[in-house]
């Protein structure tokens, strides 16, 4: 293919506007580079800054958000840029391929229904594709009713929207205590937050926890507004079933959770038998920690390292460098650590490819011990391997192609699987519309890998094939 | 008996070794099919194949796949689905007639269809079409799930699978023969060895000091969304079959667009000589879309949600190596077969196990693994 070098539309593109790419962008044009800003939202704040549209007239935004005025700020300076010129701001451009040649193209599919196509150009490129949750199968999470923690706080969020009056919200992560305390804060009752880990992890290192007041500040507020509500933290527990009926429209009416039942975990995750107990709830709000979205770095070689909680991130040098010359990352593709860290590993990477000599002390400090904090409480919420003993042989694993826990064991144990790939040639599980960013933890676990190897995603969404057939060549 | 590879290919020579009565183990670096054999299409094609051992051996497959779907489970996605091979211009068409009139001299059902025809057959081609050939013998099986059934099936009948081991070096007798395989974990001692590598067949190869140049030839393949039943033959444009039998090393791309069971739709794929380079060629794709596109113009609205590429085992002569090793007695090759090894992996596997047997009437010089000169 030809590779005349061409001129570059810009200097730098930066992938998501989420707190990294929002901080990145704006930096690097404050010395003055010409950037150009692709997200696959409707507004910039990526999933931490999510916001109601305009037109919902919400007035006080910033009721679920810690920071908001940080936020506020970005978009401000945002704003200047894009009135100088300096960015362009693509708002529903979901980067789907990221070519490699001089300069870089980036092809976007656009539009809010994704039928549109555009090509950039940049000299260099940051990726701040942020994360998606991590969900682990269990007997009746296909009901309705069940949601993501972090859907629910997305949804309270950008529509203030209750998933339900009477939420159980369980998982692993430091986002259940922030999903609980949203959700109670816009009026639902939280009768339990269920957490598989013990949190045990934190406070062995409680040195690194000194050094990061803010994260402290994070979760006495939680706690505080948690105790106030009267919401039980359960810790070594897990929802093992959720109850209620699916439902056969229109005459069954669309079905419901309409309880589930908790069980004590052993150190491995292993639901320990006898332990078991029901609460009733019209919502179940999961989530098991989050998954880098790498893939876009991953199709192009780039090196990856495990985290503690067993997912993998991109491998990035103090200036944020992948091991792709001239591919730069930040925020929870780096690793999941938050909004703070995601700001400043944002700027980080701007300082260094707008060739910044000197690099504040205070903000290399800053990531530094966010880091430290963000492999901690990784630690902490890794799955232990026991959790598959809470599956039936028909419990659902992958949604978009309708496969159960029994096809997967069938494929490891008679038709020679060992690891996530082969299990989905064999099953189809990841096959399907998601693309494996659902099933995928839970398939890898099943398949005997402890390590998984990167997920591969050549496009990293759909495309129209009409649209494929017209990209750019020269 | 040991055969190196868990592909397509090394599950065919295991299954009728070890129906045949043989001992047999099978070994892979990695788990079942991880190699060109997952990462392919799984058409059993005769349509693009002239005259010749290719296709002498093409129609045996053919027929004992045929067998083989009665016996595996249906998980297998056997589909006697028949193939439509399309051409845009009379010159073109024309083309087709003579190969169409050359493979049934050959035994090969083909039926021309007129212009007229086409939408019968597949009611969303482009109308402006000139024509085609229908050949009813073209089918399909899942490839992934076709190697996994038939090991299964081989350990039923008393073959010992060990994944995740790498052979390392060949055992060689005083004599000169090769009397095995060592892995990192053991050493197997056996009367023969099969290599069944695939692209890394040349390797093993050369661990006996025998060379044969097996070369990875790339190919692309795009995956829609799933639909409902949108393409119902395997339907591709008369250029293929030049593609399929070039030399070059250059992006060749004909579509070749097929329905699942499954609901997407698959349109592989590209041919390119560019080593074991994985990055996605943008120019690759674009040429397979922008083909299917032009044969099913409904296509061209739909989604693809993946793409995946492969190696194809590549000898220069586009022809298999079969058979015992005359430079290396005690091992057989069973690899190098390009971008047919799905197709041809039953009557590889039983010519081999019949070899081993005795019980060989089938004649293998075309496939002769020493017929490449190094230089
Ligand atoms: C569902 C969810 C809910 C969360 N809720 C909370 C919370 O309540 N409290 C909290 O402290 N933390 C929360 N987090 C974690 C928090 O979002 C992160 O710590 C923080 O947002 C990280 O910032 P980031 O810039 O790295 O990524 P993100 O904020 O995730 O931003 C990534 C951006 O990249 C865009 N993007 C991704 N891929 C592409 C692509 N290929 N092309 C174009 N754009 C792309 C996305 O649309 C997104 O806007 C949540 C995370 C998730 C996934
Ligand atoms: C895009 C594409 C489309 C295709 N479409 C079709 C089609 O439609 N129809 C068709 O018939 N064919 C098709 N093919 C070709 C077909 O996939 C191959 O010919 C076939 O899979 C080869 O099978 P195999 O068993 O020889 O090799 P493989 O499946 O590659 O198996 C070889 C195995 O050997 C193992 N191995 C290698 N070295 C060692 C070692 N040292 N120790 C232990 N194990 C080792 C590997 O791990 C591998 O699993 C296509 C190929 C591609 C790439």
């Amino acid at each position: 293919m030809p590779t005349s070098p061409s001129e570059p539309d810009y200097q730098l593109a930066v992938i998501g506007a989420g707190p990294a790419g929002l901080a990145g962008a704006v930096a690097a044009a404050d010395r003055g580079l010409r950037c150009v800003l692709l997200d696959a939202g409707a507004r910039p704040g990526g999933q931490y800054y999510r916001h109601p549209a305009e037109e919902l007239g919400a007035r006080r935004p910033d009721r679920l958000h810690h920071h908001w005025s940080t936020f506020t700020d970005l978009v401000r300076r945002l704003d200047r840029h894009r009135a100088a010129g300096r960015i362009s701001y693509l708002a529903h451009h979901h980067v789907t391929l990221l070519e490699r040649a001089e300069p870089w193209r980036l092809h976007a599919v656009t539009g809010a229904d994704g039928s549109g196509t555009a090509a950039v150009r940049a000299d260099a490129v940051l990726l701040a594709t942020g994360a998606h949750e991590r969900q682990l199968p269990f007997p009746g999470w296909t009901l309705p009713g069940v949601v993501t923690a972090g859907g629910a706080q997305a949804m309270l969020k950008a529509g203030l929207v209750l998933p339900g009056k009477r939420v159980v919200v369980a998982g692993s992560g430091p986002l259940l205590l922030a999903a609980a305390a949203s959700l109670t804060a816009a009026g639902a009752r939280v009768p339990a937050v269920v957490e598989a880990g013990n949190y045990l992890g934190y406070a062995r290192r409680p040195g690194v926890l000194a050094q990061v007041p803010g994260k402290l500040r994070e979760g006495v507020t939680h706690g505080a507004a948690l105790a106030r509500h009267a919401v039980r933290l359960h810790r070594s527990s897990a929802v093992v079933e959720a109850h209620g009926t699916m439902g056969v429209p229109p005459a069954g009416g669309w079905g419901r959770v309409t309880g589930v039942t908790l069980a004590r975990l052993d150190a491995d995750w292993r639901p320990v038998p006898g332990t078991e107990w029901r609460i009733a709830c019209d919502a179940l709000a999961v989530g098991h920690g989050l998954v880098p979205q790498l893939e876009l770095a991953v199709e192009l070689g780039a090196d990856t390292r495990h985290v503690p909680d067993g997912t993998l991130a991109l491998v990035v040098d103090r200036r944020q460098r992948t091991t792709v010359d001239g591919l730069w990352a930040a925020g929870e593709a780096c690793g999941v650590g938050g909004a703070e860290l995601a700001l400043a590993e944002g700027e980080l990477a701007a300082l260094a490819i707008a060739g910044a000599d000197r690099v504040p002390a205070g903000l290399l400090g800053r990531r530094r011990r966010l880091r430290a904090f963000a492999e901690l409480m990784a630690a902490a919420h890794r799955p232990g391997a026991g959790w598959s003993d809470w599956l039936r042989p028909d419990t659902e694993v992958c949604r978009c192609e309708e496969v159960p826990a029994e096809r997967i064991t069938e494929a490891v144990h008679e038709l020679g699987a060992s690891d996530a790939r082969t299990v989905k040639l064999l099953t189809r599980a990841g096959m399907g519309w998601c693309q494996g960013r659902m099933c995928g933890a839970a398939v890898a676990c099943l398949a005997g890998q402890d390590a998984p190897a990167p997920d591969r995603r050549p496009f990293s969404c759909p495309v129209p094939l009409g649209r494929l057939a017209e990209l750019p060549t020269d | 008996m040991v055969v190196i590879g868990a592909g397509v290919v090394g599950a065919a020579c295991a299954f009728y070794a070890a129906r045949a009565g043989l001992t047999v183990a099978v070994l892979d670096r990695g788990p079942v099919a991880g190699g060109t054999t997952g990462a392919g299409e799984g058409n059993l094609l005769v349509s693009d194949k002239a005259p010749g051992p290719e296709l002498e051996l093409a129609q045996l497959s053919n027929r004992l796949w045929r067998e083989l779907a009665e016996e595996l489970p249906a998980a297998v996605e056997y589909e006697a689905k028949g193939g439509l091979v399309v051409a845009g211009e009379p010159a073109g068409l024309a083309a087709l007639a003579s190969f169409a009139d050359r493979q049934r001299g050959a035994g090969v059902r083909a039926e021309a269809v007129a212009a007229d025809q086409l939408a019968g057959l597949e009611p969303h081609l482009d109308p402006e079409l000139a024509g085609g050939f229908h050949y009813p013998e073209d089918s399909q099986v899942q490839p992934a799930l076709a190697a996994a059934h038939l090991l299964r099936a081989a350990r039923r009948a008393g073959a010992v699978l060990h994944l995740g081991e790498a052979v390392e070096a060949l055992r060689t007798g005083a004599d000169g023969r090769i009397t095995g395989v060592r892995t990192a974990r053991r050493e197997l001692a056996a009367g023969a060895v099969v290599n069944a590598a695939g692209t890394w067949g040349g390797e093993i190869a050369a661990m006996a000091g025998a060379h044969l140049p097996v070369l990875p030839r790339r190919g692309f393949v795009l995956v829609t969304e799933p639909l409902p039943r949108v393409v119902r033959h395997k339907v591709y444009a008369a250029d293929y079959v030049a593609d399929v039998a070039s030399g070059s090393a250059a992006l060749q791309s004909s579509a070749v667009v097929e329905g699942t069971p499954s609901g997407p739709v698959l349109i592989g794929a590209t041919r390119e000589r560019v080593g074991f380079d994985r990055t996605l060629s943008t120019e690759a794709v674009r040429l397979l879309a922008a083909q299917a596109a032009r044969l099913f113009p409904v296509l061209a609205q739909v989604r693809v949600i993946r793409t995946y590429r492969g190696f194809r085992p590549y000898l220069p002569d586009h022809l298999p190596a079969i058979g015992a090793d005359p430079r290396a007695p005690g091992l057989y090759q069973a690899c190098g077969h390009e971008g047919a090894g799905i197709g041809l992996a039953p009557a590889t596997g039983q010519l081999i196990a019949q070899q081993l047997t005795g019980a060989l009437r089938y004649d293998l010089a075309p496939f002769a693994p020493d017929r490449f000169t190094a230089h």
